[in-house]
């Protein structure tokens, strides 16, 4: 018998978020980028500047649904060596801050590590699942068995082109949340919100009870406020990467995302 | 169980369900299921955005090839402007080499050059079928997106071409094609700047626009529909070949034997003889500097099972799951995946794959331009290497009456800058150059 993960999950999140009649926000960084030890630091500043949870990306050599920005990220993330052992190490480290603990990944990494095996890693560092972007439920047997046993957060994908039926399905497979890919595209900070996230949150709601989280494109604290009104959970990611990227050095890098945690952390509570 | 078991039960349902539905997507014991998988390899690994757009293809896809007019079509598409059939011929020169009769299948003299163009014009008729006006392709070397870009001039559809910034650069004279052609050609810089990230780059394009865009696949690889829908339209080079070789010989071959990049031209050499227990079937992948060094790009021969590019395939990686970069002095087999439909005949052992290095293939390209005055491409000439070693075992086997028949995929003019440099056949470049440097080498 596997043992059962001690870490936050997305419950957790939720239920703290629920009592105080907001929505919550996820908060995703590359593991590694810009180096392994200043990942964690900027994580654990989101955590402290208001972001609810951490969706640790792993990074990965064909990140087919990623925009420019997490592509660069992620490769500076590889060119340092940042490899699955280290993804675990930080998940164990971001987790200690008492945040619920995502790894976003591709699907080869998992594999390749061996799905029983990525699931034990999460369990011992307090993770609290998966986000598995290009992998769905129909090829998903393994991960959805090992997730169960252990207790872990199982969150798959659902887009505006999903008909009603993979909807319902997708959602019922989902354990913390389900993630709804707001837009037709890839990640990227976009100026205005999709017109195709109420319909896509509205027609997971009426599948499931399980909490709905909308991500692709959020970057400030009204759009937060915006999703935050009809979505369980906003997903920021590239937003908070530009931050670093575009930072002169690290330490205005984690100032900027200490702004912008905050101003987005303003934004779930207002729902506008 | 044993393969030549379910080989052979199943030959007569499978060749009577060719030509019945010889009509329609064909389904005999090595064509995908019905959710792409074939044995254990295969699927649909790619976000949800794109399952819609999937399914819609694989629906139009089976229809079309359902309607006596789509495929009728098609066929005089083939006929009257690619050059289809394509012709056999028997090498004389080359057999004397090989030791065996060796019939080559001239998919040098299509339009375009290569078997490529069977593929592109089924995906673009397919998709003015489908109402949409653009597509989309991932090229190498250039040849898959010059043949898209030729497609899409033939059928009136705007067409973008991701093209890895590498390559466009080792590419000039084709990126220079496909421009004149009327395409818009993207040169990616992320990743490896290869044809990988290009893969990856008209994904992301398609997961945008895949309202009105398609996407022309450019080998039997990637997500279902794809590697069957690939394979529905470049089989011809093996129905043809079939025929072709039991009208001149009255015999069937005893092998037959293609380059392995991605698939497309050996899996459409190797459907017509899947059910022939007594044909032996032959992939050649490349080797590149040796499969014992780590630059090559022979995923079957020395690769591990993986999921690349929404296929769970044999795949080139690290323990971590990461896609290495592979390494070919040809542009066009060097990709770090393979067809899943290989990867099955590997496992199950109905087709052997072996690895013929950068060395092995320049050798067979002169030996057969100067034996026959055929100028194959670097990929073709990885078929020619692969038959030379062949040749002798089948003699031993059967004598050297016996038959093996090898894909000549296409010709070898987008790869005079490889070869100049490789043979010193530019006095300059063979002072200045070092032949074959691996990190200068204009591929293919
Ligand atoms: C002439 C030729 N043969 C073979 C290939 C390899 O592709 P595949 O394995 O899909 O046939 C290419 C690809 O560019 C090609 O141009």
């Amino acid at each position: 018998m596997s043992a059962v993960t001690t870490g936050r999950t997305m419950a957790d999140a939720f239920a703290t978020a629920h009592a105080e009649d907001r929505a919550v926000l996820l908060g995703f960084l590359p593991a590694g980028f810009p180096d392994v030890e200043t990942s964690v630091r900027a994580m654990t500043a989101m955590v402290e500047a208001g972001v609810d949870a951490i969706e640790v990306g792993l990074p990965y050599t064909d990140p087919v649904l990623d925009g420019p920005v997490i592509q660069a990220a992620a490769q500076q993330a590889l060119d340092g060596g940042c490899r699955t052992a280290e993804v675990l190490q930080i998940v164990q480290e971001v987790a200690a801050t008492g945040a619920p603990t995502l790894v976003m990944t591709y699907w080869n990494p998992v594999l390749a590590h061996g799905v029983e095996r990525f699931a034990d890693g999460l369990v011992a560092g307090g993770g609290a699942g998966l986000i598995t972007p290009d992998l769905t439920p129909d090829h998903g047997a393994d991960w959805i068995a090992a997730a169960d046993e252990r207790g872990l957060d199982k969150v798959f994908l659902v887009a505006p082109s999903s008909t009603d039926a993979r909807v319902a399905t997708t959602a019922q497979a989902c354990r913390g949340f389900v993630y709804a890919a707001a837009v037709m595209g890839v990640t990227g900070a976009r100026t205005t919100t999709s017109s195709l996230a109420g319909p896509l949150v509205a027609r997971t709601r009426a599948a499931t009870d399980t909490p709905v989280g909308v991500g692709l494109g959020v970057s400030n604290g009204d759009q937060a406020a915006e999703v935050a009104s009809y979505a369980d959970a906003v997903i920021v990611g590239s937003a908070f990467v530009r931050c670093l990227l575009d930072a002169p050095d690290t330490e205005s890098g984690l100032a900027a995302l200490r702004d912008t945690a905050a101003d987005l952390a303003e934004g779930v509570r207002r729902r506008a | 169980m044993t393969t030549d078991e379910t080989t052979s039960t199943t030959t007569t349902t499978a060749t009577t369900a060719g030509t019945a539905a010889g009509l329609g997507v064909a389904h005999g014991a090595w064509d995908a299921d019905e959710n792409g998988w074939f044995g254990d390899f295969g699927g649909r690994w790619i976000p949800e955005a794109l399952v819609a757009a999937l399914e819609e293809l694989t629906v139009a896809w089976t229809e079309a090839m359902a309607d006596e007019a789509f495929r009728s079509e098609l066929d005089q598409v083939g006929r009257e402007y690619a050059g289809l059939p394509s012709p056999l011929y028997e090498a004389r020169a080359l057999s004397e080499k090989a030791g065996v009769r060796v019939l080559l299948k001239r998919e040098d003299l299509l339009h375009t050059g290569a078997h490529k163009i069977r593929n592109v014009l089924g995906q673009a008729l397919l998709t003015k079928r489908m109402g949409k006006k653009r597509v989309i392709a991932e090229t190498g070397a250039g040849q898959h997106g010059v043949a898209s870009a030729t497609a899409a001039a033939f059928f009136g559809l705007d067409c973008t071409v991701y093209m890895g910034a590498v390559d466009t650069r080792r590419q000039a004279l084709n990126v220079a094609r496909m421009r004149l052609l009327g395409a818009e050609v993207v040169p990616v810089e992320s990743g490896s700047a290869t044809l990988k990230d290009a893969i990856n780059e008209a994904m992301r394009d398609w997961v945008a626009s895949v309202d009105e865009t398609a996407y022309l696949f450019g080998t039997a690889a990637g997500p279902h529909p794809f590697p069957s829908l690939v394979q529905s339209f470049t089989r011809g080079i093996g129905d043809e070949a079939r025929a072709q070789c039991l009208e001149r010989y009255g015999r069937l071959p005893h092998a037959v034997a293609a380059c392995v990049g991605g698939g497309s031209n050996a899996i459409g050499l190797f459907t017509a003889f899947l059910d022939d227990p007594d044909v032996a079937v032959w992939g050649y992948e490349a080797g590149g500097d040796g499969v014992d060094t780590d630059r090559h790009a022979a995923t079957i021969v020395g690769g591990g099972a993986g999921v690349l590019h929404g296929s769970r395939t044999m795949i080139l990686a690290d323990s971590d799951g990461q896609t290495v970069e592979s390494h070919s002095i040809s542009a066009g087999l060097d990709y770090p995946g393979v067809g899943p439909q290989h990867a099955h005949l590997a496992a199950t052992g109905r087709a052997h794959y072996e690895a013929v290095t950068d060395t092995e293939a320049m050798d067979a390209l002169a030996l057969l331009a100067r034996s026959e005055g055929i100028i194959p491409a670097i990929e073709s000439a990885h078929a020619i290497a692969g038959a030379l070693k062949l040749g002798p075992r089948l003699a031993a086997e059967h004598g050297p009456d016996a038959l093996l028949l090898v894909n000549l995929s296409g010709r070898g003019d987008k790869d005079m800058v490889t070869a100049t440099r490789w043979f010193g056949l530019d006095p300059e470049a063979a002072t200045t150059d070092p032949v074959g440097d691996p990190d200068t080498d204009p591929r293919g």
